[in-house]
């Protein structure tokens, strides 16, 4: 025990975040009262953040396995083969309490936190993404907040040397008191190559490699286990500062050190740091782990073990080489001037045992820390306000009076105008794989030295997943999988990003539990299987919820590389068609939120077996190089996905489009929204192979119009809908962001 | 032709700079690392793009110290070209090799975007490729990229020609709309008075092949391979 810590009691472990049951636990599993850096090491890893307490019950069922899965959750990050000896590794995470208080750091360690999840595996960071949710765009706070965030993310990425090459921004009142920053990174590796966060080897000797320890971040994984009240930004200190420069560093040293054959195992220290690492690692493995924790290079005096084991300084890294083989990890580390310090053991005693200065301060099994948290089922329950919203009705809400004006509002709203002000912000081309930048449905880039290409994205309709959490939630798996499909690219896995409110509510926890439901029965449908995700529970201010936002982030093969596809029109004659059913509701609609600032009503039904007819026509089509151009169909519906089809290019290109006197309502034909749709572009001389593809396929589809022109004309019948010249359209999708934030 | 790509602590087109070198150009090329003042083996040294030192002091200030770049005038003396770009430019600024410095964006947000060049100076080792005049298309990627330099420098940069690109229209028209980050007369690009030391915001490694960002920064480099089999100034040590 050191001298000066806090006696032990159920109080403590109280405002540790723990419950009376589960400081009872820990009491029983060790035979005896925990000491104060016990305690500590215990509410870190019990954490909701940490242990997925709430959700482990649920997410057993999602579907992780496939022939090219190579590692799926349970690590750093999963990995996918790409074939020969390639594979690629990805993960999704959120750093939404963090940037909440602190925008720009919050956000900016985010995306750091990530790329070392990325590079822990073997893998260089070849690309990241970011999927951000605020609240209303008019709020100066949430202006300020936008501005804190988009720059922390591109001051991270752009100073440690990786593109950005897509994501999502996203606007709702609820976002306002909880604004969502989740990152996601890509990494390239050798299947040779590949590391995993083992502590192999009784003997081996444990290094600290990285920057040095503060005392910032310190329980940062409890902070993020609970809900914000007034005092939230009292809770500035517990965020980390970044350091891009040492996470380069460190990038380029641990895989030189990984190349010498000297490096075990290797792990980040996250959430939780040391306390993760040491005892992870080792469970992992069947081993245990000695540490002497003064030995942690410090850059504040007086720290105590308890600190020392719980801090989230940045840009650090656990690490296990092979006894006899520790000075060429030395040098490696030595040349790129980071500290690597010895700093314990392997042991096969199955325990963590941590001194300071010789003295033991904790001493627990680590599959006490790391695999025994409990598991709760807590009660689930349909909300009561669900019936309220399905009973609305879109349709009985009068009518657009001019549905060229209609389509401009939405073109300009936030939600849906070009995002060009975020991402110009964001280096996009760094490593010079970038086929396809931010702007198109998915992100592309090449691997070198091969005819392939690889395909990113992340999406998620939150206003769907409130509405219906199961529909919706299958619903952003089959939008990610389309935007991969129609930027030419098959979907090879996804990571998830759970947001939710608090699991202790029965409401929240039903929507999760819905939405995972969703995510299995899509995933299970599109044969994509889960290799790695995240949960953020707690996305709660003052009892109000974030909507259920579960961010799916995926990534796909092109075979051919060169025969991608991009979403803007290419060429003046080319054929417009339409791909996939013609069901589509306004409910949910951003229609709806544009005129009434109102997320209710039903959704269009979702068919998984549609969907997939429509994926595999678009990649055969775009395969065969039939197309100019396809663009998936989402927010907005199918005026706007045409609008963006026009000006969203290098070049304007307008269209002439008749959809047909199916009757009806128009706003609903313009601006209803629907699952598997989407526009392509046909080359003009290619329409009749294109045709017999489609048969082939058997997917619902008609040809609708052609590209040409300096207008987008709709007509349906003898009704003109939209008649608007592409000036306007530009500037009102162009703008439509920067006016709101700048 | 031995081309060397500098290597900083934090450097990033270091990759991209030794890919185009040696897979599209099919030139020999080796990476220098910072602490190597020991040039002699190579005819062209290229400064690339990154945050040397996370650029937290000024960008460029520490990397401008250092010892490979203390070794650049002599290697220049013999008759060595150098290429700038991004944080090569500030490393090149900030170590007094190019007149000028760079200074925060106007708008005060990183840029990455695509921009135009016009060719102001077609006569040097680096722009030979080009005619005067020619609008080259090239990507930006930086936060510190505002050229200034005082009145009486700016009067020797134009009376001595050294203003080699600027920012313009796609036309080719240098408006204050091209220009992306508030340079002072649209400068993005500016050579030495011996004409050995190039340095530049834009990126000409991402503008190599036709598939990632187009060709037109190839121009830059089959200018400074002609040059140097031309004038057999590599042959001359």
């Amino acid at each position: 025990m050191t001298a000066g810590d806090p006696k032990v009691t159920l109080d403590l472990a109280q405002s540790h975040g723990l419950t009376a049951e589960e400081y009872d636990r820990i009491i029983r599993r060790l035979d005896r009262e925990p000491t104060f850096t016990e305690l500590g090491l215990f509410s870190a890893l019990w954490s909701e953040h940490c242990a997925y307490k709430h959700s482990r019950v649920f997410l057993r069922a999602l579907p992780t396995r496939a022939a090219h899965v190579l590692q799926g959750p349970g690590e750093n990050a999963g990995i996918v083969d790409l074939g020969g000896d390639l594979a690629l590794t990805f993960k999704i995470e959120s750093h939404n309490h963090p940037s909440f208080i602190e925008p720009f750091q919050g956000a900016a360690t985010g995306v750091g936190g990530i790329l070392r999840d990325i590079f822990t595996m073997g893998a260089r960071p070849i690309a990241v993404l970011d999927s951000l949710r605020f609240g209303d765009p008019a709020d100066p706070r949430t202006r300020r907040l936008i501005e804190g965030v988009v720059s922390g993310i591109g001051w991270y990425g752009n100073c440690f040397g990786v593109p950005n090459l897509g994501g999502e921004v996203g606007f709702a009142p609820e976002y306002a008191g909880n604004p969502l920053v989740n990152a996601m990174a890509v990494g390239l590796v050798t299947k040779r190559g590949i590391f995993r966060a083992r502590a192999d080897g009784a003997g081996n000797p444990v290094f600290y490699v990285g920057a040095k320890t503060g005392r910032d971040g310190i329980h940062g994984a409890t902070m993020a286990s609970a809900t914000f009240d007034e005092t939230a930004e009292e809770r500035r200190p517990t965020v980390q500062v970044g350091d891009p420069f040492t996470e380069k560093l460190l990038l380029e040293a641990c895989l030189e050190a990984m190349a010498t054959g000297a490096i075990v195992g290797i792990q980040d220290m996250g959430a939780a740091g040391l306390a993760c690492a040491c005892s992870e690692m080792p469970a992992r493995s069947n081993m245990g782990m000695e540490i002497e924790a003064s030995r942690v290079p410090q850059r504040e005096t007086g720290m105590t073990p308890y600190e020392i084991m719980l801090s989230e300084s940045q840009e650090r890294m656990l690490l296990v080489a092979a006894r006899g083989r520790e000075e060429e990890v030395r040098l490696t580390f030595a040349k790129w001037e980071l500290d690597a310090v010895e700093i314990g053991t392997v042991t096969d005693d199955g325990l963590l045992r941590v001194r300071f200065h010789g003295t033991v301060v904790a001493e627990v099994p680590v599959k006490a820390l790391a695999d025994e948290a409990p598991v709760y089922e807590k009660p689930t329950a349909r909300p009561g306000w669900q019936d309220a919203l399905e009973a609305f009705d879109p349709l009985a809400r009068p009518a657009s009076p001019d549905t060229s004006e209609a389509l401009l509002a939405l073109l300009a709203s936030p939600g849906i105008a070009s995002k060009e002000w975020v991402y110009r912000q964001y280096d996009q081309q760094v490593g010079i794989n970038s086929l396809v930048l931010p702007g198109s449905d998915a992100g592309v880039l090449r691997i070198k030295g091969t005819r392939t290409g690889v395909a990113v994205t992340t999406d998620c309709n939150a206003r769907f997943v409130y509405l219906d959490p199961r529909a919706g939630a299958a619903m952003a798996v089959a939008e990610a999988a389309r935007n991969l499909s129609v930027s030419g690219a098959r979907p090879l896995g996804l990571t998830d990003c759970l947001n939710f409110g608090s699991p202790e509510r029965p409401e929240i926890l039903w929507q999760f539990k819905e939405a995972v439901a969703g995510i299995i029965e899509a995933c299970r449908a599109l044969e994509i299987p889960v290799v790695g995700g995240n949960v953020s529970f707690y996305n709660e201010t003052l009892g109000q919820a974030v909507l259920p936002t579960p961010v799916i982030g995926m990534a796909g093969i092109l075979d051919e590389a060169d025969a991608r596809c991009t979403q803007w029109f290419a060429e003046e004659g080319d054929r417009v068609a339409l791909l996939g059913p013609d069901a589509v509701s306004l409910g949910g609609s951003e229609w709806l939120w544009v005129r009434e600032r109102t997320v209710a009503g039903r959704l269009a039904p979702l068919d998984l077996a549609v969907e997939r007819a429509v994926h595999e026509a678009c990649r055969a089509a775009i395969g065969a190089r039939l197309l100019g151009s396809a663009h998936d169909c989402a927010e907005g519906g199918l005026a706007v996905a045409l609008a963006e089809s026009c000006v969203s290019g290098p070049r304007a290109l307008g269209a002439e489009v008749e959809l047909g006197s199916g009757g009806g309502c128009a706003d609903l034909t313009l601006f209803g929204e629907g699952p598997s749709r989407v526009v392509v572009s046909v080359k003009a001389d290619r329409a009749r192979h294109f045709e017999q593809l489609m048969s082939e396929f058997r997917v619902p589809w008609r040809f609708i119009g052609r590209v040409g022109g300096d207008r987008l004309r709709i007509r349906a019948g003898d009704a003109g809908l939209v008649d608007l010249d592409l000036n306007r359209i530009t500037s009102a999708w162009r703008g439509g962001f920067e006016r709101y934030v700048s | 032709m031995n081309f060397g790509v500098v290597v900083f602590p934090g450097t990033w087109s270091d990759c991209d700079f030794h890919y185009v070198i040696s897979e599209v150009l099919h030139q020999p090329v080796r990476y220098v690392w910072h602490r190597d003042a020991n040039l002699a083996e190579f005819d062209c040294l290229v400064l690339p793009g990154g945050f040397s030192y996370g650029d937290y002091l000024r960008a460029g200030a520490v990397a401008g110290r250092s010892p490979v770049v203390e070794a650049l005038p002599e290697f220049t003396a013999r008759g060595g070209l150098v290429l700038g770009s991004c944080n090569g430019f500030q490393i090149l600024c900030e170590a007094r090799l190019l007149p000028g410095a760079l200074m925060r964006n106007e708008c005060l947000q990183y840029r990455c975007q695509s921009t135009h060049l016009l060719v102001e100076n077609a006569d040097t080792s680096f722009t030979r490729a080009m005619r005067p005049g020619q609008v080259l298309k090239m990507p930006i990627s930086h936060g510190e990229g505002k050229y200034h330099a005082d009145p009486d420098t700016l009067r020797q940069l134009r009376v001595k020609n050294q203003v080699v690109f600027r920012y313009c229209t796609e036309e080719g028209r240098v408006a204050k709309e091209a220009n992306p980050n508030g340079s002072l007369d649209n400068i993005a690009g500016v050579i030495n008075e011996e004409g050995t030391v190039l340095g530049l915001m834009p990126h000409p490694e991402r503008a190599a092949e036709a598939t990632v960002g187009g060709t037109d920064g190839t121009l830059i480099f089959n200018s400074i391979l002609g040059t140097l089999v031309e004038d057999g100034s590599f042959l001359k040590r």
